[in-house]
């Protein structure tokens, strides 16, 4: 589902912050993205959302080569994953069940089956209910399954997290985990960013290790 | 739990009747009907949320659109103002009268027998006499300058002989000819030709009309740049929205589409007040320029906007503004790439 192929990603005032980096992910696959800080994570998801393309060699997202991809092609390579944000990235004007629906919106789904859709999801995070709040309005562990809300809402087949628990103690940050899990176990794969060592040694995933931009395990 | 329960049940009902509506929508045509309301969905959608976003920051919103109804008032006024003095010539244009200006020792009786004999000039349709008292009245009724007449010892003003040409006599040439065939009777004083003063009251309207369309163009610019100005603000404020939504995988086209709309109703709205200040201003000026109109004799009415120059209006102005803000989004789209920090 995921493909990295001897990706370097060189910056012309960072030098190489990927080097040679190779994995795969198959569907349903479920692994976690961990190194210090500086040693490319970021990098690393911000190409696989294409916000940013490869300096050399290949990324392949569901079969389809992020390097040549066009760029009136991209919105629609993107609908393929759910991307949950550290920061949430909500919409802060706009009700919980606006924000969750934004992509279904998007896709041009009608009225009906997004009031479904977005039902289903609430429910999948535990948020019936709150709908018609307003995400300022939610402590941080409501907005991050707002925004987990949203980015399952579509059913993609790929989900990525950037430190889903960063901001979230260890009970939220266990049931959030669990979540993942249960995507997963659908068929969608799931790759998640996070530091979080104790979190990523309880779960029995396999782990992407980078250093300095090098993938040490994977 | 009880909440939980209720909530459930809840959702059965709506599931029910949710399957009520697919099997609907299937015998009504299904996939491509429920696209198509999507579409028109999205549409509604930007359309009323870009107006929303105009009435909730009314501060900002009135200021721009003031600023854009007062250019775009400018712009219609001058065509409003060019068309009434277009009707304005028009009536004046209508008569090529020459009127001669006898000498001052020339009496009136003597001035009959000239006016007889001018009539029986076969270019002549008729000719009228303004005896002096005659222009002395009319003097202190329209001039304004009434009581100064009644000053003066002796009534100063000529007798005038109002020549109406033919109207198969329309050549320049040939009215110049009668003009001079005129000049050369001893009687006669000054010869004045209405038509010399047409066409230079003709040329004025000429220069003024081209002023007026360069100032137009320029307004025009300006309407542009407003307006493109607003959307650029209003996308720069709303720069995190448009990440997210590019992120989540909307197209350029849904990005914009809120702010097209955008462009649409300050065009739209700004050209409605601009109706409203061109419309005021031509009720305070009526009565003005009708009782002026009258004191020349005439039967002047002001032109207002018609429908059809209203429409126009309105359609103009907001097509400018849909342009305007597809110019600027265009050029911003391409440089918004999603180059800020994201993780």
């Amino acid at each position: 589902m995921i493909d990295f192929d001897a990706v370097t990603m060189r910056y012309p005032e960072a030098g190489d912050v990927l080097r040679n980096v190779s994995f795969h992910l198959a569907k349903g696959e479920m692994a976690f993205l961990t190194g210090h800080s500086g040693a490319g994570k970021s990098t690393l998801l911000r190409l696989i959302t294409i916000m940013e393309r490869s300096s050399r060699g290949r990324v392949v997202l569901d079969g389809q080569d992020l390097r040549i991809a066009k760029e009136h092609q991209l919105p629609f390579i993107r609908r393929k994953m759910g991307v949950i944000y550290q920061d949430y990235k909500l919409l802060y004007d706009r009700t919980v069940f606006d924000n969750i629906a934004l992509p279904l919106v998007i896709a041009g789904y009608g009225h009906h089956e997004i009031t479904r859709r977005v039902r289903a999801a609430l429910d999948k995070v535990n948020l019936t209910g709150k709908e018609k709040k307003y995400p300022l309005a939610l402590s941080g562990g409501e907005q991050q399954r707002v925004g987990i809300a949203r980015a399952v809402v579509n059913k993609p087949p790929i989900i990525i997290a950037d430190e889903p628990t960063g901001n979230l103690d260890p009970e939220l940050s266990a049931e959030i985990m669990f979540l993942f899990g249960q995507f997963q176990q659908v068929g969608v794969t799931v790759l998640i960013a996070s530091h979080d060592i104790s979190l990523i040694t309880q779960l029995n995933h396999r782990v992407l290790k980078l250093d300095h931009g090098q993938l040490v395990t994977s | 739990m009880n909440y939980r329960k209720k909530n459930q049940t809840r959702n059965k009902v709506k599931e029910s009747s949710l399957k009520q509506t697919k099997r609907q929508t299937k015998v009504a045509g299904g996939y491509f009907i429920d696209k198509l309301h999507a579409y028109r969905d999205q549409h509604a959608h930007a359309l009323f949320s870009s107006l929303g976003r105009i009435v909730a920051a009314p501060f900002n919103s009135i200021m721009t659109i003031s600023v854009l109804a007062i250019a775009i008032s400018f712009v219609s006024g001058f065509y409003v103002l060019e068309l009434n003095i277009q009707e304005l010539a028009g009536h004046i244009e209508a008569n090529n009268q020459i009127s001669l200006f006898l000498r001052d020792d020339v009496s009136e009786t003597h001035a009959n027998k000239l006016a007889e004999s001018i009539r029986q000039n076969s270019n002549v349709q008729s000719v009228k006499l303004i005896t002096k008292d005659e222009a002395a009245k009319e003097f202190q009724t329209y001039s304004g300058f009434g009581s100064a007449i009644n000053e003066l010892e002796k009534n100063p003003l000529p007798i005038v002989l109002q020549v109406l040409p033919k109207k198969s006599l329309d050549k320049k040439q040939d009215l110049e000819d009668l003009q001079k065939e005129f000049q050369q009777s001893s009687e006669v004083d000054v010869v004045q030709m209405d038509l010399q003063w047409i066409e230079r009251l003709q040329s004025i309207i000429n220069v003024f009309e081209l002023f007026a369309d360069i100032l137009n163009i320029l307004l025009g610019a300006a309407v542009l740049l407003i307006i493109g100005n607003t959307v650029r603000l209003e996308l720069h404020n709303r720069r995190d929205e448009v990440i997210i939504e590019k992120l989540v995988g909307a197209t350029n086209s849904f990005i914009q589409r809120p702010f097209l709309y955008a462009g649409f109703w300050i065009g739209f709205i700004s050209s409605i007040s601009a109706w409203f200040i061109v419309t005021v201003l031509m009720l305070i000026l009526r009565h003005s320029v009708e009782k002026l109109s009258s004191l020349y004799g005439g039967s002047f009415h002001l032109l207002f906007l018609t429908l059809t120059d209203t429409l126009a209006l309105i359609t103009i102005s907001s097509l400018l503004g849909v342009l305007a803000s597809w110019v600027v989004l265009s050029y911003q789209m391409h440089s918004t790439k999603l180059k800020q920090k994201n993780f």
